[in-house]
C-alpha cells in the first residue's frame, strides 16, 4: 500500500496540501483508510489536522457547535446532546464511534451517515475556513469540497420536538435500510406548524422530503391527518440498492416508517 | 518509500519501529512487531476481529494508521494475562466454549474488556451492546455474552 500521511497543526496548511490530487482528509479512518484497504488507488495521500478547537464541543444556550473532529461516542455520552444521542448511536458499532466523526459523516455514502441525515433535519451549517454553509448546499456540493470542514452548528431542538429513526435488519447494530429524522414545531393543541424530515438512503446522499414536509403543515399527528405526508414522502426519492434492501423495497417501506416515527 | 519513526506503548512494553508511512496499526503489529492477537478480518471496519484499546477506548486497528499512534497505550489480548494465569475474560471464554474457530475470539475480549473497564456489571443488554460491532460465524453469540457476564461476576467477587 502506498499511502502517505502528512500531519499539519492547522487547517490552513492542510487546505492548501487538500489541492493536490489523490489527497483526501483522514479524520477517524472509517471512510479513506477503508477505501485504500479495499483497493481505492485513487487515494494515494491523506492529511490530517492536529488543532485541539477541531475536537471541542460548545454548547450556548440553544446553539450548539460540535467541531468536525468530535466522535460520535462523544456525542452519545455529551449531557447536553441528548436529542442527538439516539443518532450518534445509530452509526456504526462501539469502536466505529469511537472514531467516526462529526466532519466525516457529512461524506458518507448511503447507506451510512445516518448522523448527516439528523444534521439535515436541523438545517446546521458546515463550517470551513472560507466560512459557512447550509448543510443542504453543502451536501449537494460535497463530491467537489476541497476544504476542511472545520465544524458544524445548529439549534438544539427541543427533545419532543426532534424523532430519529433508523431501521436495519441486525440488531443492535446493522446498516441502515433507510433512516428517518423529523424537526417538528406544533402549536398547543398539536397542530404542526414547521416541519423538516431528512431521509437516509432514499439517494447517494441525504436528502429532505419537502413534499412530505409541505403536507404535514396544519396538520395533528394523527394517523388520518398524516396520510397525505406518507403519500408524498416518496417524491423525488431515488433510494440505493445494495446487499441490505433493493430500491423497490427502500420505496415501498419508507411511508411505514415515516408513519411510525410520527406516531410514535 | 521513506520510513517514519512510531514509537508507543504495547501491553505497558514501549515499542520504536520505523514503518511506511500510511501503514496501519494492524499491520504493524502483527507483521513489524509480532503481536499477533488482533486479526485481520474485513480490512473494512466491519468484523471487530481487529479490535484493540487505545488510551481507554475500543478501535479497530485496521482502520487506524500507526502513525496517529504515537505516544498512545495501545492494548491487545497478547497482554491480558499474568504470566501463565489467564484474564477472568479469557477464562471465562474457555470455560463457556465462547470461542469455536477462535478468530473473533482476541476482538470480542478486547470488546468486552472495554465495557467491563467502564461498568464492571453490565446487564445482557449492555454486553450485546458491547459486542455489536464484533462479528462470530461459529458459535451463535450466546456462549460468548455468558462468558462476559461470567467474567464479570467474577470480577465483582473477587472486589468483594
Amino acid at each position: 500500500m502506498s499511502l502517505v500521511l502528512q500531519t499539519f497543526s492547522s487547517v490552513k496548511d492542510a487546505n492548501a496540501a487538500l489541492q493536490a490530487s489523490g489527497t483526501r482528509y483522514l479524520g477517524g479512518g472509517t471512510l479513506v483508510v477503508r477505501a485504500a484497504n479495499e483497493g481505492d488507488v485513487s487515494v494515494s495521500s491523506l492529511v490530517r489536522v492536529t488543532d485541539p478547537d477541531l475536537s471541542q464541543v460548545a454548547v450556548s444556550g440553544d446553539r450548539a457547535q460540535l467541531g468536525a473532529s468530535v466522535t460520535m461516542a462523544a456525542i452519545a455520552r455529551h449531557p447536553e446532546l441528548a436529542a442527538l444521542a439516539p443518532a450518534a448511536r445509530a452509526v456504526g458499532g462501539p469502536a466505529i464511534r469511537n472514531m467516526a466523526t462529526v466532519g466525516g459523516n457529512l461524506f458518507a455514502p448511503a447507506p451510512y451517515g445516518d448522523f448527516a441525515v439528523a444534521l439535515l433535519a436541523l438545517d446546521a451549517t458546515v463550517a470551513a475556513e472560507a466560512g459557512e454553509m447550509p448543510i443542504e448546499a453543502f451536501l449537494a456540493g460535497r463530491d467537489t469540497s476541497r476544504a476542511v470542514v472545520t465544524a458544524v452548528g445548529f439549534s438544539l431542538p427541543k427533545p419532543e420536538s426532534f424523532r430519529f429513526l433508523k431501521v436495519s435488519r441486525i440488531k443492535p447494530k446493522g446498516v441502515s435500510v433507510l433512516s428517518i429524522a423529523a424537526h417538528l414545531q406544533h402549536t398547543a393543541d398539536g397542530t404542526i406548524t414547521s416541519a423538516r424530515i431528512a431521509l437516509g438512503c432514499m439517494a447517494d446522499r441525504p436528502m429532505r422530503a419537502k413534499t412530505a414536509e409541505k403536507a404535514l403543515l396544519g396538520c395533528r399527528l394523527t394517523a388520518e391527518e398524516i396520510a397525505p405526508a406518507l403519500s408524498a414522502v416518496g417524491e423525488g426519492i431515488s433510494p440505493i440498492t445494495d446487499p441490505i434492501a433493493s430500491a423497490w423495497y427502500r420505496a415501498e417501506v419508507l411511508p411505514v416508517h415515516l408513519g411510525r416515527l410520527l406516531l410514535a | 518509500m521513506a520510513k517514519v519513526p512510531v514509537q508507543f506503548t504495547l501491553n505497558g512494553s514501549e515499542k520504536a519501529e520505523f514503518i511506511e508511512s500510511g501503514t496501519t496499526l494492524l499491520h504493524a503489529l502483527r507483521d513489524k512487531i509480532g503481536d499477533t492477537s488482533p486479526k485481520g478480518g474485513c480490512h473494512q471496519g466491519t468484523c471487530g476481529a481487529c479490535s484493540v484499546i487505545i488510551d481507554g477506548e475500543l478501535r479497530l486497528s485496521c482502520l487506524t494508521l500507526a502513525e496517529t499512534c504515537n505516544g498512545a497505550d495501545v492494548r491487545t489480548t497478547a497482554g491480558l494475562a499474568d504470566g501463565g494465569v489467564l484474564h477472568p475474560l479469557q477464562r471465562a471464554f474457555l470455560d463457556a466454549f465462547a470461542t469455536q474457530c477462535g478468530f473473533c475470539t482476541p476482538g470480542m475480549i478486547m470488546a468486552a474488556k472495554a465495557l467491563l473497564d467502564r461498568k464492571p456489571n453490565p446487564s445482557r443488554e449492555d454486553v450485546v451492546e458491547a459486542l455489536s460491532g464484533n462479528i462470530c460465524r461459529c458459535t451463535g453469540y450466546e456462549p460468548i455474552i455468558q462468558a462476559v457476564l461470567t467474567a464479570a461476576r467474577a470480577n465483582s467477587q473477587n472486589a468483594a
